[in-house]
């Protein structure tokens, strides 16, 4: 059996489940009422989807800046990364996200709430991206650092040439789950007025007061997002492999 | 080659590795350097290849001193080639990109002349047939005859060999040692640390016995092996060759 026909299988077996679970639910399903906002489900997946590419990018690239800083062999770089990592880690996303819009950038005469949003998102995520990279480089034994020297590479070919290729094979799996994080934690972008596809799914709920109907679509959208992703990642992590 | 060291010393933390090591060779082929494990052979080896720095002491290699600086030890890596006991190669290159890799980044030849320049080397040693695999799909002693072909093709001056075969099994560094001693043959000169103690004997211009971060003994193999009258040495080799 192929695998994609065993997935296939199975989602259908899971959503049939689900089906049946949810033909238990005393009371009239509203259907009807919801699909009047289709629209708004629509630009709210649009914006959901704009914003987590910039995030998604934004992300990979402050995690890799974080992480050389926490390679860093000066101290005082190497803080900078290390209490970066911690605040952001040790504190909710939420928070950061009240702080970020109404201290930060209030602060900085920053007004558009969806970059700030997004810059919040990126260094929230960013901060995970940077452990999971910094995991990845350290993974790489001492010896192929020491071959990359015997050969005469600089540090920096040896990062380029031999480190980085090998680490980035070793992070794909961390980095997508990240990333599939970074998508669903969007939804919170939602306390800061953003207009975003949970936000059009709770206003859809007071409109309607068709809770299920609302909530529904609302996790269909995520997996249209996430699942590509995922699809991609073991895509790319195929064509990385050196193991036999 | 002819390599004259000065009061060698290497401490890391409070550990001294090697301890005011001094050693002055002939005109050699090959220095093979024998000794029990922890007693400073590899770390000396590590130095002579400029990979590492010592605390103090000079080591000339033909007249010339080896550099303290990183640039100025880089610049002459690139002109010495190195094999570790395992894992030389990139695991994520074939063993073809393994070769070149030195050649197009470091010495400046084109894709081309690279490929051109390591293509009667692999046929030599019987590696053509194996250069699209990755290392994953060598076998350790192919593995290892491609790191010694990748220290080769750049026309070293000299190679540093660190227990290349210590990682084997019996089949394998019988392979590897052969293809050593081919280049024996062929005039290049190299310094080898190893454990295959008859395989030493037998291609050693001169051999050091180092231990205890010092030379305990040296000289021909017929002279250390069997008039040495250091009872650290000979007690060590009645152990290792019975």
């Amino acid at each position: 059996m192929s695998r994609t026909f065993a997935h296939t299988i199975v989602a259908l077996a899971f959503m049939a489940l689900l089906t049946l679970a949810c033909l238990q639910v005393p009371g009239e399903w509203n259907w009807s009422g919801v699909w009047e906002y289709r629209q708004k489900f629509l630009q709210g997946w649009l914006v959901t989807l704009g914003l987590s590419l910039a995030a998604l990018v934004l992300s990979v690239l402050i995690g890799l800046v974080v992480a050389l800083l926490l390679a860093a062999r000066n101290p005082l770089v190497e803080a900078v990364g290390r209490i970066y990592v911690e605040l952001i880690r040790g504190t909710p996303l939420l928070v950061q996200l009240l702080l970020g819009f109404y201290v930060i950038a209030n602060a900085v005469g920053l007004e558009n709430r969806f970059v700030v949003g997004t810059l919040v998102l990126a260094a929230f995520s960013g901060a995970y991206m940077a452990e999971i990279f910094r995991g990845g480089l350290d993974a790489i034994p001492k010896t192929q650092r020491d071959s990359a020297r015997a050969i005469g590479l600089t540090r920096w070919q040896s990062f380029r040439l031999v480190i980085l290729p090998q680490a980035i094979r070793l992070v794909l799996p961390a980095v997508a789950g990240q990333l599939v994080s970074l998508i669903k934690d969007s939804s919170l972008l939602s306390v800061i007025a953003i207009s975003e596809l949970t936000l059009n799914a709770q206003e859809v709920n007071s409109f309607t007061y068709s809770t299920l109907e609302s909530y529904l679509p609302l996790a269909v959208g995520y997996l249209l997002l996430t699942l590509p992703l995922s699809a991609a990642s073991r895509r790319l992590e195929m064509a990385f492999r050196y193991e036999r | 080659m002819q390599l004259t060291i000065h009061h060698l010393t290497q401490q890391f933390g409070k550990v001294r590795v090697l301890d005011d090591l001094s050693l002055e060779t002939g005109s050699v082929g090959s220095l093979v350097l024998v000794g029990p494990s922890g007693g400073g052979k590899s770390t000396l080896l590590r130095i002579l290849a400029g990979l590492d720095v010592p605390t103090s002491g000079t080591i000339e290699i033909d007249n010339a001193g080896l550099p303290r600086d990183e640039n100025g030890l880089r610049a002459y890596r690139r002109t010495v080639g190195t094999v570790f006991q395992s894992y030389n190669l990139f695991p994520h290159l074939s063993a073809r990109e393994n070769l070149i890799l030195p050649l197009v980044h470091v010495h400046g030849l084109t894709r081309e002349a690279a490929l051109e320049q390591i293509r009667e080397p692999l046929e030599r040693f019987q590696l053509a047939a194996h250069a699209d695999k990755r290392p994953a799909e060598l076998s350790g002693g192919q593995n290892q005859r491609i790191a010694i072909l990748r220290a080769m093709v750049v026309r070293p001056t000299r190679l540093f060999l660190d227990e290349p075969t210590s990682a084997l099994d019996p089949e394998m560094t019988a392979e590897v040692l052969d293809m050593i001693e081919a280049l024996k043959g062929t005039g290049t000169d190299f310094v080898l640390v190893t454990h295959a103690m008859h395989f030493a004997r037998r291609v050693a211009d001169e051999i050091a016995f180092i231990g205890d971060g010092g030379v305990l003994a040296h000289g021909t193999a017929d002279a250390v092996f069997d008039h040495c009258d250091n009872a650290r040495v000979t007690s060590f080799f009645t152990k290792v060759l019975q």
